[in-house]
């Protein structure tokens, strides 16, 4: 897919959030808009909120609704520049030099490139999507080089000389604010706080994910779910929790439980941290119940 | 201000938003000006609703400060009322910057209303402080080997525990004419982490400021990079005094260019004004942090809790000193200091000399969490 044709799928933030609905993303306005200038800007997007409100899911849905691949760079605290940009395959160098004897060879051939994700996006940006995970967890000198690479779109390999995108990349950033990202990087991007959903959209997110969960769980879920975050967790349950809160207690009540029991013995995988729950537990009868109604 | 002859009269009120939000202490780069601009123009406008989302995707206001953004926001294309952000006059907390070439006057919000434990009087005075040898010598040489390390983007050669070196082993095999001779390695640089020492010089902190200054001035001549502030109801820098190697002259320095001494505490809002300063906020960054304090904050402590908050997000490591953690009796009960031990590393004693210089040469060990440490204690 050209750019031109990106920029026909994006016709207005309506014509996205029909798209990523039918990706099974169900995108509020404020996110719909947020993609829509991302793309019709090209600008990357940067996208911050809390653990499992579906950062990632939203890059992946709308690599799907411009119809590319999907290039993931997890970022973790270390990482460098020949895990995100290219390194040489030496092994392969070194044979290839003995293998040649007298014969003159191209060391610096494409076949010793290792291509890493932000050097694949460049080469392909028209089929491919970049999405840069979780920022916050890299060093700044990462930051530093990222921010490079955002705003020239190229990379320099000495042997090589510079390699430039063909066209704009479309990219995308997320990050859990673990810490706070250089003003700089932030300045450069398209800008997106997703927060937690309201119970009604969570309900639909909820049965929209899982398949086999009646309506009324979903909403019930979802009422409880809102409850439990307005409490001073450590660990605030996120969207993918409660989908699969919805899905177990769905699971166990086919098997036997009745409906407030289900809840009950499924909250290991809403809640996962000993603090929180033990600090919900005592409430937690009351608030499904509550939910149920 | 002129407005540039090709823009269109309409175009007037997105720059003017702009302005109205950098006067606010908002970081708004010309560029994010002119995406905000497009970005309306691609949405239509249609509504409203549309320079809203445009506003809040191109201007990117943090989410700390969200609310302040809508009231702005709001009050701008509304003609709402004014949002309350605006400050008296004594509630500015001045920035004081030793090199002399700069004073910033940032605005801080006001929400206290007074206490009883500090007061915000700015009692200016200067002080002298007398020199003697304490021991000090030790720590300045210690402290640059034994502060906690990072990894640098730079490598260095290395003839063991490292990766292969491609590059120069590559040219020496093309110089060896195709012969492979025994790789070079090459490792990651490790880089000492940047130091900042944050002194409370305010009254109740009277007996120990000159202790401070000194470990202060040790500080910042064994460290690489060390930057010391001192606060009470304004910000001083006061680390380029302190380069002076001579001590009683550095620290003569230092205290000339305090205002402050022995007057009240504003923690909280010099706190914020410090991380205000672009590139004050910017040494935080994976810096080691020790704040020398007793805590005491006059009236409200949301405003510290905010900043520590900013702070923990920022540094590697945030710790803060205090005095009357001395006494065995010590407990962190106040609600000022309650509120900011989770986000704390360590709250430690800062009543003696030693027991302070010993904790910086340890802050490379790791530590549980002051939260962890004071639960177990009370």
């Amino acid at each position: 897919m050209t750019n031109a044709d990106a920029v026909a799928v994006a016709a207005s933030p309506e014509a996205i959030a029909a798209r990523l609905a039918a990706s099974r993303y169900l995108a509020d306005d404020s996110l719909a808009t947020a993609i829509f200038l991302a793309i019709r800007l090209g600008k990357p997007l940067l996208l911050e909120g809390a653990p499992g409100v579906g950062k990632t899911e939203a890059a992946k849905a709308v690599a799907e609704l411009l119809g590319r691949e999907l290039v993931r760079l997890q970022c973790y605290e270390g990482i460098d520049a020949g895990h995100a940009l290219y390194e040489w395959n030496y092994q392969r160098q070194l044979l290839a030099i003995r293998h040649a004897g007298e014969h003159e060879i191209d060391i610096y051939d494409d076949r010793f490139l290792i291509a890493r994700p932000l050097l694949q996006v460049l080469r392909a940006p028209e089929r491919r999507v970049l999405l840069v995970d979780e920022i916050d967890r890299s060093d700044h000198e990462f930051e530093a080089l990222l921010l490079e690479f955002l705003s020239d779109f190229q990379i320099s390999i000495p042997e090589r000389g510079t390699i430039r995108a063909a066209t704009q990349p479309i990219v995308i950033l997320t990050s859990n604010r673990t810490r706070e990202l250089a003003e700089a990087l932030r300045r450069r991007c398209v800008y997106h706080w997703i927060g937690y959903p309201d119970a009604q959209r969570e309900a639909e997110i909820i049965m929209l994910r899982s398949g086999h969960v009646a309506e009324a769980t979903a909403r019930a879920v979802a009422n409880a779910v809102q409850q439990i975050r307005a409490r001073p967790l450590a660990k605030p349950p996120g969207i993918a929790e409660a989908v699969e809160w919805a899905n177990a207690a769905t699971i166990l009540e086919k098997g036997g439980s009745p409906w407030p029991e289900a809840f009950r013995r499924a909250i290991g995988v809403l809640i996962k941290d000993e603090e929180d729950l033990s600090a919900v537990a005592p409430e937690l009868g009351r608030i499904v119940e509550e939910a149920l109604a | 201000m002129r407005r540039p002859e090709n823009l269109r009269p309409a175009a007037a009120p997105f720059l003017g938003f702009a302005r109205l939000l950098r006067d606010h202490a908002f970081p708004i780069a010309p560029e994010q000006t002119t995406s905000f601009m497009q970005a309306v123009t691609l949405l239509g406008p249609r509504s409203m609703d549309d320079i809203h989302e445009a506003a809040l995707a191109t201007l990117a206001p943090s989410p700390d400060r969200r609310g302040e953004f809508e009231a702005h926001f709001r009050a701008y294309f509304y003609g709402d009322a004014k949002p309350m952000t605006e400050g008296e006059e004594d509630d500015e907390t001045r920035v004081m910057d030793d090199c002399g070439t700069r004073e910033e006057e940032t605005q801080i919000a006001r929400q206290e209303k007074g206490g009883e434990l500090s007061s915000a009087l700015e009692q200016l005075s200067s002080r002298d402080f007398p020199g003697d040898a304490d021991g000090l010598g030790q720590f300045r040489r210690k402290l640059a080997a034994t502060l906690p390390a990072r990894r640098s983007f730079r490598t260095v050669r290395t003839r063991s525990r490292g990766t292969l070196d491609l590059r120069r082993s590559l040219s020496e095999i093309v110089s060896a004419d195709g012969d492979i001779p025994s790789p070079l390695l090459r490792r990651r640089q490790t880089v000492a982490r940047k130091l900042l020492l944050l002194i409370d010089v305010s009254g109740s902190m009277k007996l120990h400021t000159a202790d401070y200054l000194k470990l202060a001035h040790a500080a910042v001549q064994g460290a690489d990079r060390a930057e010391v502030f001192t606060f009470g109801t304004r910000l001083t820098r006061i680390t380029s005094a302190l380069r002076i190697r001579d001590r009683e002259q550095a620290l003569a320095r230092a205290a000339a260019l305090v205002d402050d001494w022995d007057g009240g505490t504003r923690m909280g809002p010099t706190l914020l004004a410090f991380l205000s300063v672009p590139r004050f906020s910017a040494f935080v960054r994976g810096a080691c942090v020790v704040i020398l304090s007793d805590g005491l904050e006059r009236g409200s402590h949301a405003e510290l809790e905010i900043a520590m908050r900013r702070f923990s997000a920022r540094a590697f490591r945030l710790s803060l000193a205090t005095p009357l953690a001395g006494d065995p009796r010590f407990r962190p009960a106040t609600a000022a200091l309650r509120a900011i031990l989770p986000v704390l590393d360590d709250l430690v004693d800062g009543s003696s000399l030693k027991g302070l210089s010993d904790f910086i040469l340890s802050l490379a060990r790791p530590a549980p969490a002051a939260e962890t440490i004071w639960k177990r204690v009370s």
